[in-house]
């Protein structure tokens, strides 16, 4: 996904000058492409994401639109008052770019594991929070709202991924919804490709699932949540994220806000502080974020009817 | 602000009635502050401040009550408008909003504003845009990292369209600066990273002016303005109180007379 929107980005710069990208020193080998194309729209900031993100609100008060990229983590919170107090507060079109939500920096241990940064996001009002699925999602996403007037979150996976099924659909505020079934699996970013294949297994079984994709987490998709959750038995969650504050917790406020009696099951990373570290499959798996965790949990629900 | 625009000569006498007038009216404090920098904000918006293509920022937001009493001076509020500072549902508040005229950045946390000064000024310079940026901040601020990552920034990328005035008034919320950290040398250390550092007595109009013109090709401007905090008003000045304190009856009177 950092390849998907370095390459899309450039294109977007050929033809926007607003458009620059700062980077608080991250991003070897990912980078260089838009640095090379736009030498006078890119600036290395540094390590240092707090003056970034002030940096950027500045530039976007003169009329730039500027992309701030680094780590989910330092993205998302090494400068959290100042985007809160400069893009936020003047509603201006900063967009951080984090990469690596969730584990995807495994071994890189816990202080490079995005697990609050949707939550964080959430809570600031206005601000768009986009956590595409895959390549095509990046791409349509970009090239689409790119140059809305609010500030962004846009939350990357490291790995390139594409699912056909999505063909590289995005709504802004929408649910894109896969199949359909009793039981609704709702997937952010890289979860998708876990909830798909749970979805392919369970039809072997004759256990009928929609997956729907929660790609535009802010502004959230309320009306597609409530007409696919008003039909169905149970919902899942699953999200490389803690289960408080991101897409559980959005979906949990829908259907208690809408009166759904829908059963809801939040997958979500749970691991107490001071665990050991490891590899994203290996955190994914003991936190039951992979197939075998995500199977497990829909048998429980489709067995133990509510 | 400038060019035929100015509504009336702005005086530091006026602005300084102002300030304790409506910090008074208000039962609000801060006056500390906004007295170090009634000078400044002074020289800056008699001339020297384009408002068609030049940006200013108070870092300092808690000093916004010498802005507004500036802005009502220059037309830009109404004084009807500065009689609602500090009340209900104003846009006046102890820290500047940015949709109040004449506001480009809302502060109030401190050291935000050479890092937004630093991006306007390199907007300014990728766009080929004409214009200066100046950012009021207090030597207090200098606490903050973030200051020192703009610094560095500046500094490296030649921003000589940015100029920082330090409100060098010696003291912050708690005790003088050189009891809480000191900053002596910060001088010389913002000219090794980059910076022209230049000084001057911040409660001179006539030199702050003259300062103000200086320009040095590929360096950000650094203008240490040597202030006292309450100036003009001998039982506040340097007096760390009065960073919080709101007048009563009586200063209220004594410190008018000594305006004048």
């Amino acid at each position: 996904m950092r390849k998907q929107f370095v390459s899309t980005l450039i294109d977007i710069a050929n033809h926007d000058d607003r458009v620059v990208l700062l980077t608080a020193d991250l991003g070897f080998m990912v980078l260089e492409p838009f640095a090379e194309h736009h030498p006078d729209r890119f600036f290395n900031v540094g390590v240092a994401e707090a003056n970034m993100m002030s940096l950027a609100a500045g530039m976007a008060h003169e009329g730039l639109i500027p992309f701030c990229y680094s780590i989910a983590t330092f993205a998302s919170m090494r400068g959290y008052e100042q985007f809160r107090n400069g893009a936020v507060l003047h509603q201006l079109p900063v967009r951080i770019v984090g990469i690596g939500g969730g584990f995807a920096y495994g071994t890189a241990g816990p202080t490079h594991h995005a697990l609050e940064d949707i939550a964080l996001m959430r809570v600031q009002p206005g601000v768009g929070i986009v956590a595409p699925a895959d390549d095509g999602q990046v791409d349509r996403a970009l090239r689409d709202h790119y140059a809305r007037p609010q500030p962004m979150y846009l939350r990357l996976a490291k790995e390139t991924a594409s699912h056909p099924e999505l063909a590289g659909r995005f709504h802004w505020g929408r649910l894109e919804v896969i199949g359909d079934g009793d039981i609704a699996i709702v997937a952010i970013g890289s979860m998708t490709g876990v909830a798909l294949e749970v979805r392919r297994r369970l039809q072997a079984e004759g256990i009928q699932t929609a997956v729907a994709v929660a790609a535009s987490i802010a502004p959230a998709p309320t009306d597609d949540l409530v007409a696919l959750l008003a039909s169905k038995s149970a919902c899942i969650t699953i999200e490389d994220h803690r289960p408080i504050g991101g897409l559980g917790s959005l979906v949990a406020e829908t259907i208690a806000g809408h009166g759904l009696g829908v059963r809801l099951i939040r997958s979500g990373v749970t691991d107490p502080v001071g665990e050991t570290t490891g590899s994203e499959a290996f955190l994914r798996r003991r936190n039951g974020l992979d197939v075998d965790g995500l199977m497990a949990a829909v048998r429980r629900v489709a067995l133990v009817p509510a | 602000m400038t060019g035929g625009t100015t509504a009336r000569t702005l005086s530091s006498v006026r602005v300084r009635r102002l300030i304790i007038e409506q910090s008074k009216r208000a039962h609000v404090g801060h006056i500390g502050s906004a007295l170090s920098v009634a000078d400044i904000l002074v020289a800056l918006f008699s001339g020297t401040v384009d408002p068609e293509v030049d940006v200013f920022i108070l870092s300092k937001g808690h000093a916004a009550l010498a802005q507004y009493c500036v802005l009502a001076e220059l037309g830009l509020i109404t004084h009807e408008m500065l009689d609602t500072y500090c009340g209900d549902d104003t846009q006046l508040g102890v820290h500047p909003d940015h949709t109040l005229a004449g506001i480009t950045f809302s502060t109030g946390s401190l050291g935000h504003g050479p890092s937004l000064g630093a991006g306007v000024a390199l907007a300014k310079r990728i766009a080929g845009r004409p214009g200066r940026v100046f950012v009021l901040m207090s030597d207090a601020e200098l606490n903050e990292g973030s200051v020192w990552e703009a610094v560095m920034f500046a500094g490296h990328h030649r921003l000589d369209n940015l100029t920082v005035i330090l409100d060098n008034n010696g003291q912050q919320a708690l005790a003088p600066t050189a009891e809480v950290i000191n900053l002596a040398g910060v001088d010389q250390l913002v000219q090794t990273l980059g910076w022209e550092s230049r000084r001057v007595d911040g409660h001179n109009v006539d030199a702050l002016t003259i300062a103000f013109e200086a320009r040095a090709p590929g360096r950000p401007l650094f203008m240490i303005a040597d202030t006292v905090a309450g100036k003009g008003v001998s039982f506040m000045e340097r007096q760390v109180k009065w960073h919080y304190l709101p007048v009563d009856d009586a200063q209220f009177a004594l410190a008018l007379s000594e305006i004048g």
